[in-house]
């Protein structure tokens, strides 16, 4: 197992109209190829900006995010984003078209290579039948299967998920959890995912990076997080420990 | 061991059930010629016009005053007659090109002054501060202006043309850009997408909405500009527009022709309302199932 993506000491602060806030402080972490590495913490700790900042789009104040050794500096198509919110399609390109246009613009791939590939990860996702319809006929899973899909045919070093599932509704939430965990098993990308659930947290990831808010600071880390099973209960009992760590500290605001 | 349990329903159970509303409970059914006819927009429109025009005939009828009134036949026979003798596709054609023109010019122009208020700070205060002086100017009261700076001919017309289409079409433009959605944005720099491949790509897609509402008002503003322009000179090489031809035939009198005119501009302005922009519209905003 290499180090893939190296996040060493990392302060994030950014600007309101009003004050400086700094979102998470001396953050240090690294994952390794094929890990699910999934970010979770309570609201405010600064997790989302953490994995916004790994896609490039805020700069540390302090720190260095480094992946497979390059630092990130910008934005790029190394480090696929899956959003949480349902209008990361673009409407005016139907589903086949959503998933070609970056592998046309960003990996100079000829039309019919792109679509050939966009076919064939959309096959993935289940959503052969749907390749022609714009995206505003979808249903919310669907849309996100759809990025999904997109972040996927990329092949990208990394899959960075921000609390994708979190505007679905409960029954399309598990289905689609259970989908990418196979997705996973088919092909072994190394994802990260931001959540604030921490059943999902176990569910999705290999990997958990616990996070204390105002500011982030890493509080633990878990691992081998994919030995627990939920038919023994050895998956719930994890869950109150987690949940014990994350609200056990004095004056939390939950 | 305590258990819940499940107790399945068949299909059957339920047919059973809903056998007696059989007709009521059907999951689709066709709706009548009548009713679908009604619901189209556009047949429910054409009757309002066909009672409209037969309103027009009858109060014309009993008026019987063709200098005051002409009635809806009265105006078609002069109509026809015009055509049939090519003044007024002359015209018409003469009014849409200067119209292209200063359309065209004012929209490239409202594509420049985008282009650089949305990359600076700076072009973002100098559009808003001028889009806020020259907005509410109508632009026919620069005409005067235009008049002695380009002279009498299209130039002065084609002046007045884009201070109207101009500021509307910058506006939304620009309104739009900055309406388009923070995911967006961070999807297309995701692909790693800047400048002007950011703007083509992301950018003017997303904001079609209010760049298509923008070159609406401006086409709107400028071919009232152009008829009021050209009502208070529209002769140039010898060639009026439309304008001139109403101002003409209202000088000799001929008021069925000034009505004729008049019904040209209107349905020049509802075609290209109607067809080309409707199509535009049904083929990129209600394909894409987004709203202005």
């Amino acid at each position: 197992m290499s180090t893939l993506l190296d996040v060493s000491a990392v302060t994030l602060r950014y600007k309101t109209p009003s004050s400086l806030v700094t979102a998470t402080e001396r953050v240090s972490f690294s994952v390794n190829s094929s890990d699910r590495f999934v970010l979770l913490g309570p609201s405010g700790c600064g997790k989302s900006t953490l994995l916004k900042a790994v896609g490039g789009y805020h700069k540390p104040s302090e720190g260095s995010i480094r992946i497979k050794g390059r630092e990130v500096t910008e934005p790029g198509a190394d480090r696929m984003m899956v959003f949480q919110e349902f209008d990361q399609l673009l409407p005016w390109k139907t589903v086949l078209e959503n998933v070609m246009f970056p592998l046309c613009v960003a990996r100079n791939m000829s039309k019919a290579d792109a679509r050939e590939r966009a076919r064939a990860y959309l096959d993935k996702v289940r959503l052969t039948k749907f390749i022609d319809s714009y995206t505003h006929t979808l249903s919310g899973g669907m849309k996100q299967r759809v990025a999904i899909a997109r972040g996927m045919a990329m092949e990208p070093d990394i899959l960075l998920m921000d609390e994708p599932f979190a505007a679905l509704d409960a029954l399309t939430r598990r289905q689609m959890q259970d989908e990418l965990l196979q997705l996973w098993e088919g092909t072994r990308f190394t994802v990260m995912f931001v959540t604030h659930s921490i059943a999902e947290a176990i569910k999705i990831g290999n990997r958990i990076l616990l996070l204390s808010p105002h500011p982030g600071r890493v509080k633990a880390e878990v691992s081998d997080v994919d030995q627990v099973s939920a038919t023994d209960g050895s998956a719930a009992q994890l869950e109150r420990q987690i949940h014990d760590l994350l609200f056990a500290e004095p004056g939390h605001r939950e | 061991m305590s258990q819940a349990r499940i107790l399945m329903h068949t299909v059957a159970d339920a047919a059973s059930h809903t056998d007696n509303h059989a007709a009521e409970s059907a999951v689709e059914r066709q709706l009548s010629l009548a009713e679908r006819l009604w619901g189209n927009g556009a047949v429910r429109k054409t009757l309002l016009i066909l009672v409209l025009a037969l309103l027009w005939q009858i109060y014309a009828t009993i008026l019987d005053n063709a200098l005051l009134f002409p009635t809806l036949t009265d105006t078609l026979t002069t109509m026809m007659e015009r055509i049939e003798d090519g003044t007024l596709p002359a015209r018409a054609l003469t009014s849409v090109k200067v119209l292209l023109m200063g359309y065209t010019a004012g929209i490239l122009l409202a594509a420049a002054l985008t282009m650089v208020a949305i990359n600076t700070q700076v072009g973002t205060d100098f559009l808003e501060t001028m889009t806020a002086m020259f907005n509410p100017l109508p632009a026919i009261a620069l005409l005067p202006l235009a008049l002695i700076w380009f002279g009498l001919g299209n130039g002065s017309l084609v002046f007045v043309l884009i201070h109207s289409v101009l500021w509307a079409v910058a506006l939304n433009t620009h309104s739009g850009f900055l309406g388009v959605s923070r995911t967006l944005r961070m999807v297309g720099r995701n692909y790693g997408l800047k400048g002007f491949r950011y703007v083509a790509m992301i950018l003017i897609p997303a904001a079609f909405p209010s760049i298509l509402t923008g070159l609406k008002i401006g086409w709107a503003f400028a071919w009232r500009t152009l008829i009021a322009a050209e009502l208070v000179f529209g002769v140039s090489s010898g060639q009026g527009g439309l304008g001139w031809f109403i101002f003409e035939n209202r000088n000799l009198l001929d008021i069925p022709a000034v009505f004729a005119g008049l019904l040209t501009v209107i349905i020049i302005g509802l075609i290209v309302e109607n067809l080309v922009f409707r199509t535009i519209e049904r083929r990129t905003l209600q394909r894409w199932g987004v709203h202005n």
